[in-house]
């Protein structure tokens, strides 16, 4: 199968089994990434970004999780279609994943250096002699201090800044094509996140790694993304590039969002009186309504929207959007 | 405008214990000497990364973390020197709402049993007058009174930051202290929440001091904001003067540093090396001096004094002080 994309994922759905019921976490999720670029992936807390990105990597815990359908293109193959074996070839080394807890993918007992050389000698083919001292590179390239000294510490030895730069060390060490952040700097304070967010961009910038950024910080999202995708009960329900999703906002549940989060400096500047709320919460996955999932949130729900789901219509230029008001009445 | 609460060189060092005996090898230096106060119907905001000593600052005022130095004065009456009864009734008229919605509840009580806790407790609303309070409450933060017989588990996290508010006006408080009221929730909820608040401060009365580390949500919700880092306050003004003219280099910088959601709008980021530093040791002189891109020769040396820069603006830093000022 061939894509012009770097990465295509197509209809994407993967559940859960669980005694409750069956939890749609992603219900036909499309998108695609292309080589160099930043993509934001946003949405509120719930609603399939990180089993989207769990998917791709095909680290999702099965069971309770099931890849249910779709594909994952990926240098024209399909990785729903591999085996475990076959991923391990490309996670970590052509597609590598950072997390908002750094334990997550940091050994506890194992030195930042053995952890950083690994990638090396596995993917690059490197001796242990050459892996370590291209560790150290690694950890002067994200700013760690004493790069020779701290190769040899253990991750309880670094402060949490740090540890989450040894695990960005960790995942562009082997200059991956994809690197797929989820919420990587959700837990940091915001002059760390920024150093993060820096040192990142810059990576990117010089190994031309293209990067799947996943978060619900619209603030981090505007600032690091060219392109945005927004998700909403396991479907994408806007997508466009930066400044005209802020600018040029269409559907109802992203205009709801900006409309309700205090922008840094408006209230001090006259410019932002009041916040406008989007009533209710974002629905139960076990509770997803008919037609439209955000209907009982919708200020312009319509008999329509509680009938049939719209599809997601091209209205421009990448901008695609998932809403009623935006579908013709020819095609309704 | 009246003050209603008073902290003045405010401490509180907690002991770092080792060994079989217990023995005392350390302290940190969570809050080390603020002065702050909360005026009669303003909202106070303090702002300040993890670990900074905000919610150990707060809790002292409230009397439930120990103060280790200062005094803590209500009306003029100093909290130390309370008797237990007076520090009962003071203990009713001020209350807390927590960041985690989840693990502030008892899972096991009803929502009209968490409500009425307090109540219970101070001997209040006692007999018939109970129902009603209960209805009262639960429709001044938006449930319905039916809801009130359910458990937490049924409700979202937003409307367990209700039960949690409805909780904390249970008693007529005239002072609240929210400890990130809204972190915990999701982004479609925190303006309910925020406007919430500001309608409740408004119909009740109330006295607010909220307490979190986003710089958004503190400046839509307060009228003054200090500014802490590492146990020190280093910043205070009006917030307007704040976002619009912050004087310490950290204040600028913690604000260059927070991402804005507006693609257009220019940024100059300043941004600072390392990691905040741990308050168990905390940097001599200006405790910023290990990070400042302005630092100066004195700045490791002596503790930078407050300067006074404007109407209710202060800062402690040497850019300021008379001797080296520029
Ligand atoms: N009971 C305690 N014993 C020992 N140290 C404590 C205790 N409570 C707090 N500390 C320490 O005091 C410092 C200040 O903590 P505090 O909780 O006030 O920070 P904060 O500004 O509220 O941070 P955050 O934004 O993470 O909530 C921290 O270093 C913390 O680890
Ligand atoms: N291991 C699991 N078992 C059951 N449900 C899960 C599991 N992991 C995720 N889910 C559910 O899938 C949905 C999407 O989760 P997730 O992708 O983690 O959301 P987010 O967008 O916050 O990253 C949520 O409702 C979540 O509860
Ligand atoms: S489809 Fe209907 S309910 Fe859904 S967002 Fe559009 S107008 Fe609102
Ligand atoms: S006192 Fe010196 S080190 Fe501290 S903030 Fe001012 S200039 Fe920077
Ligand atoms: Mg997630
Ligand atoms: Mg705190």
């Amino acid at each position: 199968m061939k894509s012009e994309h770097l990465l295509e994922v197509l209809d994407l759905k993967t559940s859960f089994y669980t005694f409750e019921g069956v939890a749609r976490a992603v219900n036909g999720v499309s998108y695609y990434l292309d080589k160099g670029e930043t993509l934001g992936i946003v949405g509120e807390s719930g609603c399939g970004k990180s089993v989207t990105a769990s998917s791709v990597m095909r680290i999702l815990p099965e069971p309770p999780g099931k890849i249910e359908g779709g594909t994952i293109l990926f240098d024209n193959q399909d990785l729903t279609k591999l085996s475990q074996k076959q991923m391990r070839r490309i996670r970590g080394g052509r597609i590598a994943m950072i997390f908002q807890e750094p334990m997550t993918s940091l050994n506890p007992v194992f030195t930042i250096g053995n952890q950083i050389s690994e990638m090396f000698i596995l993917h690059k083919g490197m001796s242990r002699r050459e892996a370590m001292e291209a560790s150290a590179d690694m950890l002067d390239r994200v700013q760690i201090p004493a790069p020779k000294a701290r190769v040899h510490e253990y991750p309880h030895q670094l402060s949490g800044g740090m540890r989450q730069r040894a695990m960005i060390a960790m995942a562009l060490a082997c200059e991956p094509e994809i690197l797929i952040a989820d919420e990587p700097t959700t837990a940091l304070d915001v002059t760390v996140q920024a150093q993060i967010l820096d040192i990142m961009l810059k990576l990117k910038e010089d190994t031309g790694t293209a990067i799947q950024m996943i978060t619900h910080d619209l603030g981090v999202i505007a600032e690091t993304s060219n392109r945005i995708v927004v998700m909403y009960a396991g479907k994408v329900v806007e997508e466009a590039g930066t400044v005209e999703l802020f600018t040029k906002t269409l559907h109802p549940y992203t205009r709801g969002l900006l409309a309700s989060i205090p922008l840094l400096g408006s209230r001090s500047a006259g410019t932002q009186q009041s916040l406008s709320e989007i009533k209710g919460t974002v629905p139960s996955l076990f509770e997803i309504p008919s037609g439209c999932a955000f209907r009982q949130r919708c200020k312009h729900a319509m008999k329509i929207c509680a009938e049939r789901e719209p599809e997601l219509e091209q209205v421009g230029s990448g901008h695609a959007v998932r809403c009623w008001l935006h579908i013709p009445q020819e095609k309704r | 405008m009246s003050t209603l609460l008073q902290a003045e060189n405010l401490e509180v060092h907690f002991p770092i214990k080792k060994g079989v005996f217990s023995r005392t090898v350390g302290y940190v230096y969570a809050v080390d000497g603020v002065d702050f106060h909360l005026n009669k119907g303003e909202t106070l905001g303090i702002v300040g990364e993890s670990g900074c000593g905000k919610t150990t600052a707060g809790m002292a005022v409230m009397g439930l973390t120990p103060a280790t130095g200062g005094r803590i004065m209500f009306a003029d009456r100093d909290l130390a020197a309370m008797r237990r009864y007076e520090l009962k009734k003071l203990r009713s008229s001020m209350q807390l709402i927590f960041q985690d919605p989840y693990s502030s509840l008892n899972p096991r009580m009803t929502v009209n049993q968490i409500i009425a806790d307090p109540m219970d407790v101070h001997g209040v609303y006692l007999g018939r007058e109970r129902k009603d309070r209960l209805a009262f409450l639960l429709e001044t933060v938006g449930l319905t009174p039916e809801q009130g017989r359910r458990y937490p588990h049924e409700f979202s996290g937003g409307q367990r930051q209700r039960i949690g508010i409805a909780r904390a006006l249970a008693l007529d408080p005239s002072i609240i202290i929210g400890d990130e009221p809204v972190s915990a929730l999701d982004v479609s909820i925190q303006a309910q929440i925020i406007n919430l608040l500001l309608r409740l401060k408004r119909e009740f009365d109330l006295s607010l001091m909220v307490i979190s580390h986003d710089l958004a949500v503190v400046e839509y919700l307060c009228d003054r904001i200090i500014v802490m880092y590492v146990g020190k306050i280093i910043e205070e003004a009006k917030y307007a003067d704040l976002y619009k003219t912050p004087l310490h280099p950290y204040t600028q910088a913690l604000l260059s540093a927070a991402p804005v959601s507006d693609p257009l709008r220019e940024k100059n980021r300043i941004l600072l090396h390392g990691d905040v530093p741990s308050p168990i040791n905390p940097p001599t002189g200006c405790r910023f001096h290990t990070r400042c891109p302005k630092r100066m020769d004195i700045c490791d040396k002596v503790e930078p004094e407050f300067t006074e820069m404007g109407e209710g603006h202060r800062v402690a830093c040497h850019l300021y002080t008379a001797e080296s000022g520029v």
